[in-house]
């Protein structure tokens, strides 16, 4: 591309940021859609191409030498990498499923103006790796959502408590961080601190079931599934923590795995076993990076993609059920099975994606970080089985109040819309087309975990070459 | 590689070929909403079970021909990370994954013919044979996979299927139940299974059933694992054979996967998938044989589940329930075989049982409106006569149920539920507001 011109990367950027603006002029929900939808889908593309590009120049990044960032900038600070090529991708995949699958009922509360405004903060925080610029839009995302829970009028006192305290940790740990030639940075174990509230770590997960149960659904799972908490984890601490920190965190890891999932079992609520399946995803993906071996941080990456994508389906198929059904509550059979059973096999397949279940994209991912952990102890091990089993009999038992049962009465056809069955078949061909072709994927992040490692390997020279075996 | 290499290697890939289309065109079809007709689904079913026993027959023609008695179908790494990890695509045909192959394809494509008929015009019945085309799958994969994960991968499909399929009468609340049993039972299984293979894929480098035990063909292959490994792996396999196969303790989800429709109880509970466990100790005896008090534990376990599994059978009041109990007789005496070393006597005690009691279940429903009137069992009324302890016991499935309910299930959920109402507190006080959980007072009904 020519340097003069703003790469695919940026024109996503800059195309969502566009789209925000317009979408916030328009008033009628049905233009809205229509604005929404043309500058989602732009972006979505563009950030497609970006990932294509790079991996077409097998791993450099066009424009890198002399482009208008570095011109205006003074540096290049935002690109894509081997860590973030994938992921940028995926999150406008989901911005672009969720706003395209938003039911005409549910239009007036998703807003388009905000969805894209997050796009646009998400592209860029996902291929940002500038420490000061990484911490202000983790900051500024974290933020955002307040302003939603005003909007749905709903207390945002848990929420404000929990990200408040996340950024000022942030702020105050990326300060102690320094120069990247030494690791004994009193900012590591700070940052590492904010990046497992916002991961929703134990005991700092209430937020998570908070949020999710009181935004609005589509922006609720915009904000948690991407798992933005985990790249921080990637770019600030990992290459820098101490293996002591380090095993602190694939203990916190597990404990938040077993237990999220314990909780998972019981919930009374479709959208509260949504937010403890997002944090017990997020903590196995914590014990891939805490194990710091190329094993383990090559899982991790593939946990975290495959994760973004199906507890981005599950939400979805959760949404397009409560558009149609109310409030799901897991306590009695609803008998939905008749009126949607494209939604009941989504439902499941996503939802079993989520732990791991043989033919989808998290079954290599498990596998690996199982493998991993069972290397660094049978505890880790025994407690990573555990919790995946756990989600295993969550989803399941979910399934089963929803879908079986005497069947739900209803004078009018509840069927799931073409544009809902659309979004979730794209991301169920992502997940069982990743699950039984996962080579080159598992590729890609292989290389992110190397580069990782060498990253840290330059701070930490005799673990991390241990690390490297 | 010889034409007759090459007709092996392809009759070998179609074997796994002729389940995988099926379940893609099945599958595919409920994810789109295509209905497709019965006549198409049976049609599709027939061919595709004919096309992988006919499969199956021209391997083993070709390996009776030519005096070899292992071939191998190797798809290649499917994943593969450097040095430290790959996970090999490998299916294996040998005296032992053949003659299961073959029952698993007989009795299934005699079941499907049962069943498009069996379930003519029901709901269900796109939903039946999708299911019963990823437990075919599961099946075959199981049985003839050459590395330990391809064998989980297969597992978890069989679990899934038989658990969707034990609740596939969904109008009715107790199905469902039955089958979150079933599945909570599979996963515990699944866990052991799956905490044994990264065990023995760590040890050895890789998940290749000739690394873990030994080059040799079954049942000659000689495993020589460290003992405290073999102690610990084998313990695992048990545990993850007990729950498939329903031994002790985990034998109460037996009965209960009788909730589903005749065709399925007949392949998947009566025929198959209860073997299923037994298989896998087949599979693995060369990591039993390391161990003689793993051994001692295996033979232990079989005859004690077949010893109250015979007794239980003399009290339960439906065809299904002591079809059930008598298959899980037959099923212990086949695990104590295993533990003894009898190999062969396993397995041709194996293939004769499921093909049986397939029999015997898809006659239950006839045997219903054909037999007269008279009582069930005549052991049934001498025990109820006596009022015995040994009757309440037996009538109560041994406690099985109720021992891991009341000693895992319900501790486990009371402290869930306490943390839930706990949290629930939290939030609300945090927020502001009065907290108004009831999750503590919840049941558990769902679970039992």
């Amino acid at each position: 591309m020519n340097e003069a011109f703003p790469s695919w990367l940026e024109a996503a950027i800059l195309t969502a940021c566009l789209g925000a603006i317009g979408a916030s002029t328009a008033r009628a929900r049905l233009r809205a859609f229509a604005w929404g939808m043309t500058f989602t889908s732009a972006a979505a593309g563009c950030a497609l191409l970006a990932c294509v590009q790079y991996y077409w120049f097998s791993g450099t990044d066009p424009g890198v030498v002399d482009d208008w960032q570095s011109r205006f900038l003074g540096d290049r600070l935002l690109a894509l990498d081997d860590l973030s090529a994938a992921m940028v991708p995926a999150v406008a995949l989901l911005h672009w499923v969720t706003a395209f699958a938003t039911p005409r009922a549910r239009m007036r509360r998703f807003s388009y103006t905000w969805s894209l405004a997050a796009l646009a903060l998400r592209l860029a925080l996902f291929s940002c790796r500038d420490v000061r610029l990484l911490v202000a839009l983790l900051t500024v995302e974290a933020a955002l959502p307040g302003f939603e829970l005003r909007a749905q009028r709903r207390a945002p006192r848990v929420y404000a408590v929990h990200l408040g305290v996340f950024a000022i940790l942030l702020i105050v740990g990326a300060c102690g961080l320094g120069s990247s030639s030494t690791s004994s940075h009193w900012g590591v174990p700070v940052v590492a601190a904010a990046v497992l509230i916002r991961c929703g770590a134990i005991p700092f997960h209430c937020w998570v079931t908070d949020w999710i149960e009181n935004a609005s659904s589509g922006i609720g799972l915009l904000f948690v599934a991407p798992l933005s908490g985990i790249y921080a984890l990637a770019r600030l601490v990992v290459p820098s923590a101490s293996d002591n920190l380090l095993r602190a965190i694939v203990a916190l890891g597990v404990l938040t795995a077993i237990y999220a999932g314990a909780l998972a079992v019981v919930q009374r609520e479709a959208r509260r076993l949504l937010a403890y399946l997002v944090i017990s995803g997020g903590a196995l993906v914590l014990v891939g990076f805490g194990l710091h071996t190329r094993l383990s941080i090559t899982g991790a990456l593939c946990l975290w993609f495959s994760t973004l994508l199906s507890i981005g389906g599950f939400g979805l198929a959760i949404r397009a059920l409560e558009a149609r059904f109310g409030p799901l509550a897991l306590v009695a059979h609803r008998g939905l099975y008749d009126h949607a059973p494209t939604l009941a096999v989504c439902f499941l397949l996503t939802g079993l994606a989520g732990v791991g279940f043989p033919g989808t994209l998290g079954f290599i991912a498990t596998e690996l970080v199982v493998e991993s952990a069972l290397h660094a102890g049978p505890v880790v091990g025994l407690g990573v089985v555990a919790a995946t089993a756990l989600g295993g009999v969550a989803v399941v038992r979910a399934y089963l109040l929803l879908f079986t049962g005497a069947r739900h009465a209803s004078p009018i056809a509840l069927g799931i819309g073409p544009r809902e069955r659309a979004a979730l078949l794209i991301v169920a061909a992502l997940i069982l087309g990743g699950g039984l072709f996962p080579h080159a994927g598992v590729a890609g992040r292989q290389r992110a975990a190397t580069a990782l490692l060498d990253a840290r390997a330059a701070l930490h020279p005799l673990p991390a070459r241990d690390a490297r075996r | 590689m010889t034409t007759r290499g090459e007709l092996a290697w392809l009759s070998g890939f179609a074997v796994i070929a002729s389940p995988c289309g099926l379940a893609f065109v099945l599958g595919a079809g409920s994810l789109v909403g295509a209905r497709l007709s019965e006549s198409t689904i049976a049609r599709l079913v027939k061919w595709s079970t004919l096309a992988g026993l006919g499969a199956t027959l021209l391997v083993l023609a070709i390996m009776l021909g030519t005096g070899e008695r292992r071939v191998v179908v190797d798809l290649g790494d499917w994943v593969t990370i450097s040095r430290d990890y790959h996970f090999a695509l490998k299916f294996v045909f040998d005296r032992l994954s053949v003659p299961f192959a073959l029952l698993a394809y007989t009795l299934a494509g005699a079941i499907a013919a049962f069943a498009s008929r069996y379930l003519h015009r029901e709901p269900g019945f796109n939903r039946f044979f999708t299911l019963y085309a990823l437990f075919l799958l599961g099946m075959t994969t199981t049985s003839l996979a050459g590395t330990i994960e391809t064998l989980f991968a297969g597992w978890e499909l069989v679990g899934l299927s038989s658990a969707l399929l034990v609740g596939f009468s969904h109008e009715r609340a107790a199905p469902a139940r039955s089958a979150l049993w079933v599945w909570c039972v599979y996963r515990v299984s699944d866990a052991a299974l799956v905490l044994a293979a990264a065990a023995l894929h760590h040890s050895a480098g890789g998940g290749d059933f000739d690394e873990l035990l030994g080059s040799g063909l079954w049942p000659h292959a000689r495993a020589l694992p460290p003992l405290d490994q073999a102690h610990a792996v084998g313990a695992l396999l048990l545990i993850a054979a007990a729950g498939k196969s329903a031994l002790i303790p985990f034998s109460g989800w037996l009965p209960r996967a009788m909730e589903g429709p005749t065709p399925s109880s007949a392949v998947f509970y009566g025929a198959l998938s209860v073997h299923l466990g037994v298989f896998l100790l087949l599979r693995v005896s060369p990591i039993l044989d390391a161990s003689p008090a793993l051994c001692a534990a295996t033979v232990a376990l079989g005859l004690a589940t077949a010893l109250f599994a015979h007794l239980a059978r003399g009290v339960q009041t439906d065809v299904k329930s002591a079809l059930s109990f008598a298959s899980l007789t037959q099923v212990g005496l086949i695990t104590a075989e295993v533990g003894l070393g009898c190999r062969y006597v396993a397995l041709v005690h194996l293939l004769a049982h499921a093909a049986l009691r397939a029999m015997q279940f898809l006659r239950a429903p006839s045997m219903l409106r054909e037999a007269a009137p008279r009582p069930v069992a005549t052991d049934l009324a001498r025990l109820a006569r006596s009022r015995s302890s040994l009757y309440r016991f037996l009538m109560e499935r041994g406690y099985l149920d109720l021992f891991l309910l009341e000693l895992f299930v319900r501790p486990f959920l009371a402290a869930a539920r306490g943390c839930d109402a706990l949290e629930r507190r939290w939030t609300s006080w945090l927020a502001g507001a009065v907290a108004t959980s009831d999750a503590a007072a919840a049941s558990i009904e769902e679970f039992t």
